[in-house]
């Protein structure tokens, strides 16, 4: 019987992000450092 | 083991610099809120994208010290995932504008192309059915039936899968269908959805 439906087998999964997309968004919080100037404030992205 | 600390007291670690508050806030919200953003785009690539975008806007502003605490954590998430929901739509001129006048009537532009709960209940019926009949079929027909139409495969797939030529395949196919529709008049059973 689950072969019939194999082709569809993720339909069922619940949709969850990724660990790239976990691991991108900690890398981006690591390297993000705000600078703020007066009323000004600067995003640095830090490699 | 480490106690569970809640979400009010991760995002303050988290903007004190301890970096892996954010990481335990993601895994324990992911798959509510990627569960929220699918339930709307119904693409799982899309919801990825705005999973990512939404906190990405999480980061900024907990860094720049612009969140307000107020223990609501989770509903601030959702409502910055369904913000960007709306511009992803905007974007995309998914969603039709009704500007309403008598020459312009909505349903034109808004197509709806499932089914209604009634035709999708007689589909599924027809579908249980059909999966019963075709059990009814000899094996080597049954095999090349549930190849060709349940798993979408070319008749060169299912010759080479199975061993036997391609004339042999269409033959079996044939037959299977011929034999299906005997099977369905000799039980007069109904199979419609119109």
């Amino acid at each position: 019987m689950e072969k019939i439906y194999s082709t569809k087998k993720n339909a069922c999964e619940i949709p969850k992000a990724g660990p790239e997309t976990i691991k991108f968004l900690l890398d981006y919080s690591r390297a993000l450092r705000i600078t703020k100037h007066r009323q000004f404030s600067f995003d640095l992205i830090l490699n | 083991m480490e106690p569970q600390r809640d979400d009010s007291l991760l995002v303050q670690d988290y903007i004190s610099g301890e970096e892996k508050a954010l990481e335990i806030l993601i895994n324990r919200h992911n798959q509510r809120i990627s569960s929220f953003i699918y339930s709307k785009v119904l693409d799982r690539d899309v919801t990825e994208d705005i999973f990512q975008d939404t906190f990405i806007k999480v980061i900024k502003t907990l860094k720049k010290g612009n969140y307000s605490e107020e223990g609501k954590f989770l509903p601030w998430v959702m409502r910055i995932a369904h913000n960007l929901i709306i511009d992803h739509f905007r974007k995309n001129k998914r969603m039709p504008k009704f500007e309403g006048n008598d020459d312009f009537n909505i349903f034109s532009v808004i197509g709806d192309d499932k089914l209604n709960a009634e035709k999708q209940l007689i589909k599924d019926q027809i579908d249980s059915d059909l999966t019963l009949l075709i059990e009814e079929l000899p094996d080597d027909q049954k095999e090349v039936l549930l190849m060709r139409i349940y798993k979408d495969m070319s008749f060169k797939e299912i010759s080479e899968n199975t061993g036997v030529s391609i004339n042999t395949a269409l033959g079996r196919m044939r037959y299977a269908l011929i034999n299906l529709r005997k099977i369905i008049d000799r039980h007069n059973i109904v199979l419609t959805n119109s």
